[in-house]
């Protein structure tokens, strides 16, 4: 995949730089596609970098809090695979490898934000304040789901592909109607993966978006595979690029860089909450494990491209930042790991006592007030269950 | 003893069969190649037939099916897999609006002859979204063919009559039958898009049944032989075109019809079975016309209650005691 118009390329940067559209075209054309305008404020090494558009002041307490963000999502995310390979869990889809996509982008937001997320967004639930009990309560098939979106202003897991992207927009178009974009404003957040940007939906959700100035984020986790399919598959260009054919800023952030996706997540937030309209973030990064628990990936990929990734976990610089910069005592990666496995053990404990929903319940919520149908159905199922019952105690 | 393959096995080994025999058939889909179907239900495929005939796609239904009509339109003869039959509403547009009207618009001149294949169904707790039983969708669109095979030997024969079929064809694969059982095919295998198959021969009850369905008439009719009840169970195959001649046949014997459908009960398919029953064999029938339905709620995610949402061998039993008892 090349850059094969450098004006195009260029055209395409964040906010910041799009009174400049020439700056760095030459540039942009020369190096490989993949560090093409790829904002990173920490290295792999963890290193921290400075990045004209996006200075980031955080404290090492702050930087602290990620680090355990991180780490205990990771946990989370360990503990569903385990549940799921043991039989409790139908399903599971892993975030390994975008933790820091997740926790930068979830850190960024503010209580009133909104965020409607895919079925991935373990890190991003972890930040809203989501118990993940919940989670597991959807991927063990006890609930759709289940929880109140307006709780923690965090949407229900949307499964078919990209649909939320239009969802965020009406919604990002609802607080507009209400007043509430401007000083103190609100704005919604949407994730989807690389595969959705083949979706119409996505794309009509980036037209309405633009042309309303709705105030919405579009979080795209690249994380390189849309279950088998490759991106070359979904796009010949950056995918961040194609926000400016929409009309809107689009920034490819290193995925695997906590710093920068917070930073980046911040300022395409606060835009959006002042009215400035939409942003699509590219976070670029890996799907380190399987597209779901179903999935094989040694069928169709290649393991070295696996193992470079490695190197750029998203946990390691942090810890590399915190031992070297911040001079962080071993003894609180200890306290972490231990929180970890605390939660961990929350979780599973909590996993294999969840109580199946009663068979009753399949009538309730499908409309506001019972219809007579769905009271003559529930009335008959009853009756048939009832009719079990003598055969079970002359057992 | 005949080859036994799974019905899984029979999908790739149906369109294998046809791609062998026309180089004009290719397939598209999303996960069809190098992964072999997110079902392993094109397994092999891509080994035998490479990129140029088994084509991934991106993750756009739209794009799929609506590239499978224009792709038709030059005479390729396209099998497009759309994952799961929940998202034959994201390409609905195409299924409804454009390819079964292409014929007709064009007063003959154009066709499209190509196959959507999908996995349709409950039974395995893929909640709400991924499990729902849409053939009756289907049924509501004149201009579609709708094929649900309940067999492995039925897949490969029905699916070779798709593809070779000139109008466009929707062809349902069950979910909770990719790992059931059955004889293979013999080389050639053709089943005419339209015949019912007489399951399980009886005289004094017609089940009507339709892919998943089947297997659960067949339970019930064998469980009522213990009784001495001599239950027939008429596999319909397909819902476009509609054998309703053989059902009418069997109830003519029977006197008493059941028919059980995975989909809902509100605009399932065995109302319109009921309805030509009742209108050409009213004189036929001993007894009401009854209906083994889903539900008409969503269906869940939890497995103790999506079993009983969708039709079970007790209540197919049930409702054939009453229907005898009638």
């Amino acid at each position: 995949m090349a850059v094969k118009d450098a004006g195009q390329a260029a055209s395409s940067q964040s906010r910041g730089a799009r009174g400049r559209a020439s700056r760095s075209a030459a540039a942009v054309a020369d190096r490989p596609p993949e560090q093409a305008e790829l904002v990173q404020l920490l290295t792999p090494e963890g290193e921290r970098v400075k990045h004209p558009d996006y200075p980031l002041d955080i404290t090492a307490a702050e930087v602290k809090g990620l680090y355990r963000d991180l780490v205990i999502v990771r946990r989370i995310d360990f503990e569903a695979i385990a549940l799921q390979r043991q039989g409790e869990l139908g399903i599971w889809a892993s975030l390994l490898g975008q933790e820091a996509a997740q926790v930068g982008s979830g850190r960024a937001l503010g209580p009133r934000d909104m965020a409607f997320p895919t079925y991935r967004e373990h890190g991003v639930a972890w930040c809203r304040g989501l118990d993940p009990m919940k989670l597991l309560e959807l991927f063990r098939g006890v609930s759709h789901g289940g929880w109140d979106p307006t709780e923690h202003n965090f949407h229900l897991y949307t499964i078919v592909i990209g649909s939320q992207t239009l969802h965020a927009t009406g919604y990002a178009m609802g607080i507009q109607r209400d007043g509430a974009v401007g000083e103190d404003g609100e704005a919604v957040i949407v994730y989807f993966g690389d595969g959705a940007t083949s979706q119409g939906d996505v794309n009509e959700a980036f037209i309405y978006a633009s042309v309303n100035n709705a105030p919405v984020v579009f979080f795209c986790q690249n994380n390189q595979w849309a279950i088998s399919e490759p991106l070359e598959r979904q796009s010949r260009v950056p995918l961040y690029q194609r926000a400016s054919g929409f009309g809107f800023p689009g920034v490819r952030v290193d995925g695997n860089d906590v710093f920068a996706c917070l930073a980046v997540t911040r300022k395409a937030m606060q835009a959006a909450r002042e009215g400035q309209g939409p942003t699509l973030i590219e976070a670029y990064t890996y799907r380190m494990g399987a597209h779901t628990t179903t999935d094989d990936p040694t069928r169709y990929r290649l393991s070295a491209e696996l193992e470079a990734w490695k190197l750029k976990d998203p946990i390691e610089r942090v810890k590399q930042y915190l031992i070297r910069t911040e001079q962080v005592e071993m003894s609180f990666f200890d306290e972490v790991d231990a929180e970890a496995a605390e939660v961990g053990g929350q979780v599973r404990a909590a996993c294999q006592t969840m109580p199946d929903p009663l068979p009753e319940s399949m009538f309730d919520d499908v409309y506001t007030s019972r219809t007579a149908q769905n009271a003559a159905e529930r009335a008959e199922f009853d009756a048939y269950l009832d009719s079990f019952v003598g055969e079970e105690a002359a057992r | 003893m005949a080859d036994v393959i799974t019905y899984r096995e029979a999908v790739s080994e149906g369109i294998a069969r046809e791609m062998r025999r026309d180089p004009s058939v290719v397939c598209l889909g999303e996960d069809i190649g190098a992964a072999g179907g997110v079902f392993k239900t094109t397994a092999g495929l891509f080994a035998e037939f490479g990129p140029d005939r088994i084509k991934d796609t991106p993750i756009s239904e739209q794009a799929i099916v609506g590239m499978a009509m224009g792709a038709a339109m030059t005479g390729v003869r396209p099998v497009a897999e759309i994952m799961f039959s929940d998202f034959l509403a994201c390409c609905w547009d195409y299924l409804a609006n454009e390819i079964p009207k292409m014929r007709y618009m064009t007063g003959g001149q154009v066709k499209v002859p190509l196959v959507v294949r999908t996995a349709n169904g409950g039974g395995l707790g893929f909640g709400a979204q991924h499990s729902q039983s849409v053939e009756n969708w289907a049924l509501a669109v004149p201009g579609l063919k709708v094929v649900a095979p309940a067999t492995p030997a039925d897949v490969i024969g029905l699916l070779a009559a798709a593809i070779r079929s000139d109008d466009p064809v929707l062809f349902f694969e069950h979910k909770g039958l990719f790992a059931s059982k059955g004889e293979t095919a013999p080389d050639g295998h053709l089943v005419p898009l339209g015949q019912a198959a007489v399951a399980r021969a009886g005289s004094d009850v017609t089940i009507v049944a339709l892919a998943s369905t089947v297997p659960l008439a067949l339970a019930a009719a064998d469980e009522l032989a213990e009784g001495g009840v001599a239950a027939e169970v008429v596999d319909l195959r397909c819902l476009v075109p509609l054998d309703m001649a053989t059902v009418l046949a069997s109830v003519g014997k029977t006197s008493r019809l059941l028919i059980v459908e995975e989909n809902p009960y509100q605009g399932g398919w065995g109302g319109t079975v009921a309805s030509v029953v009742a209108d050409e064999g009213f004189e036929l029938l001993d007894a009401p016309i009854r209906r083994v339905a889903a539900e008409c709620v969503p269906l869940p995610f939890a497995d103790v209650l999506e079993d009983q949402v969708i039709p079970t061998t007790a209540k197919v039993v049930a409702a054939l005691r009453s229907l005898l008892a009638y």
